[in-house]
């Protein structure tokens, strides 16, 4: 469905990513896994058009989109929930929302876009307690709900999600991630992108380590969460404990 | 003349004009807002919109009520120029460079001005009439009506825009956040253009409602535009509400003065009122955040 082949992004003369090739199959929860400052978000950055690569080819649905504008991307149904959120904060969580289904939004499609709206509501039942308030004052889960609800109102065929973990409680990372999950499960094709490679290798079906802009490793989760290299420098166990 | 006659005469004095101040406020924030530029030649869409008005009414015959719209179109697509030559080609321009091309900006247009009309000072009839209105004893003509009342119909229409209208709240996403408005599928580059074409069409309105009464020549703009940009201070960079507000206080504190001190000051006070502010308060009476 997605597929990045050898993409090389550049910030001015520093090389983010050399040669990343990933893809992204219909139906399947996909993460890419890797540590701070390993190009997970420049990868993304790519993929929505707000980057443009300097080598390699990006396809969706097999049409090139490698040089697409961010507006062409979205209306051809690729959606991020962006790192660190980026909810309009000053903005109420509808208006949040509705400006999530900007790129369709017409008379015609008004009645599709409240369905939407009430499939994350079920989804998220806290978002509707919560439709008029200031998106600024809702807590981090609630935020990165908001985020989240904010991709899914475009009607994406892929939803990329940028570190939905980031900076939230455990107890909430389990929350957010089971509905990830259940996104997938009404049918959503997902890239996860994630420090915690714990919690992302729990619902993904495959995933990638990225290590320097480079993919260093391509694997079914199972096989992810056994290679030993990936539970010493992601899953935080110690040589020891592998090796034992 | 009562002193308090005196007062209400200078406060209605103040109000027109300071309509004027409050609309080229408004000017600089909804650009400010969708770009983070201020844009100093945001009074000569003011001074262009005078003057088209008067070549469309007088050198060309058009009716008023045409001539009005056509002017507002004339000058919104002034400011689309403005953004499409001058501002959109800079890839991350500093802040100075943008404050060097809009002031650069008002002065081509002063002088491209002043090749089209002149160095004269143009007036145009009043919408209806002349014949003043008695208020508790201070006049009131009816132009100032006019004005006030086109005023407040600009704000409540902008109201309206920005908080129940789509494209105007993809406009406020813009502005609180460039990047994922992006990825909402706003094209951010329209946008600001828009946001040029809005102010400018603004500022024409209140160029045409203005000359009626304070006539208007070709370096009117940037008296304007200090003005303005003094009431977009005052009241906070980025609000509305704000510069609305602080347009009519500058007004009022502009006619005061000038009536109980000496007209000769009467320029130098908006320039106070921003020193001011800018020394006590840089974030004005409704401003949020800070300035950069
Ligand atoms: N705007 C930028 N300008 C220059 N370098 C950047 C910029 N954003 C990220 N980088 C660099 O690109 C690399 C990858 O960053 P990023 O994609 O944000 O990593 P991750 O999301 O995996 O933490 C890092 O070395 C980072 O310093
Ligand atoms: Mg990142």
């Amino acid at each position: 469905m997605l597929k990045l082949v050898s993409v090389s992004t550049y910030y001015g003369a520093i090389q983010a990513l050399k040669g990343v090739s990933i893809h992204i199959k219909k139906g399947e929860i996909v993460t890419l896994i890797g540590a701070n400052g390993a190009g997970k978000t420049t990868t993304l950055n790519t993929i929505s058009g707000l980057l443009h690569p300097k080598k390699g080819q990006i396809f969706f649905q097999d049409m090139e989109i490698t040089r697409f504008s961010p507006e062409r991307i979205v209306s051809l149904g690729i959606s991020q929930a962006p790192e660190g959120r980026q909810i309009f904060a000053t903005m109420s969580v509808m208006d949040n929302l509705l400006l999530g289904s900007y790129h369709r939004y017409k008379r015609k499609t008004r009645r599709q876009i409240q369905q939407d709206m009430d499939v994350i509501f079920e989804l998220f039942p806290v978002l509707k307690e919560r439709i008029k308030q200031k998106a600024g004052t809702l807590s981090g889960g609630e935020q990165q709900m908001l985020a989240i609800g904010r991709a899914f109102m475009s009607r994406p065929k892929i939803l990329l999600l940028d570190e939905p973990s980031m900076g939230l409680a455990p107890l909430v990372i389990k929350e957010i991630f089971s509905k990830i999950k259940a996104l997938r499960d009404e049918g959503a094709t997902i890239l996860l992108v994630e420090q915690n490679a714990k919690a992302a290798l729990n619902i993904a079906d495959r995933g990638y380590v990225i290590e320097t802009g480079k993919v260093v490793f391509q694997e079914t989760t199972e096989k992810l969460k056994e290679n030993k290299e990936v539970q010493r420098a992601y899953l935080g166990k110690g040589y020891k404990e592998v090796w034992e | 003349m009562s002193i308090f006659t005196k007062i209400l005469q200078y406060i209605f004095t103040g109000l027109t004009i300071g309509s004027i101040f409050a609309m080229v406020g408004l000017g600089f924030n909804i650009i400010y807002n969708a770009t983070d530029i201020i844009n100093f030649a945001q009074g000569e869409f003011v001074m262009i919109g005078g003057m088209v008005m008067v070549s469309l009414t007088k050198g060309m015959n058009i009716p008023m009520i045409p001539a009005f719209f056509l002017t507002i179109i004339i000058v919104a697509i002034v400011g689309i120029l403005l953004e499409r030559l001058a501002i959109n080609p800079l890839s991350n321009p500093s802040i100075i460079t943008i404050i060097i091309i809009t002031i650069g900006a008002s002065i081509v247009f002063k002088g491209l001005a002043m090749l089209i009309w002149g160095k004269d000072t143009f007036i145009l009839p009043a919408f209806t009439g002349e014949t003043p209105i008695n208020v508790g004893g201070a006049v009131i003509i009816p132009q100032s009506i006019w004005v006030l009342g086109i005023t407040l119909l600009v704000v409540a229409c902008l109201a309206v825009f920005f908080e129940k209208t789509l494209l105007g709240k993809a406009m406020r996403a813009c502005a609180t956040n460039r990047k994922a408005a992006s990825l909402m599928g706003i094209n951010v580059n329209r946008m600001v253009m828009l946001s040029f074409a809005l102010s400018a069409a603004i500022g024409a309105v209140s160029g045409v409602i203005i000359t009626p009464i304070s006539l208007m020549d070709y370096h009117r703009g940037t008296m304007l535009a200090i003005k303005g940009f003094a009431a977009a201070i005052l009241g906070g960079l980025g609000s509305g509400a704000g510069a609305v507000i602080a347009g009519f206080l500058i007004g009022i504190m502009e006619s005061m003065g000038a009536g109980f001190i000496s007209s000769g000051y009467k320029d130098a006070i908006a320039l106070v009122v921003l020193l001011l502010v800018l020394f006590i308060k840089p974030t004005g009476l409704m401003g949020k955040s800070e300035l950069r």
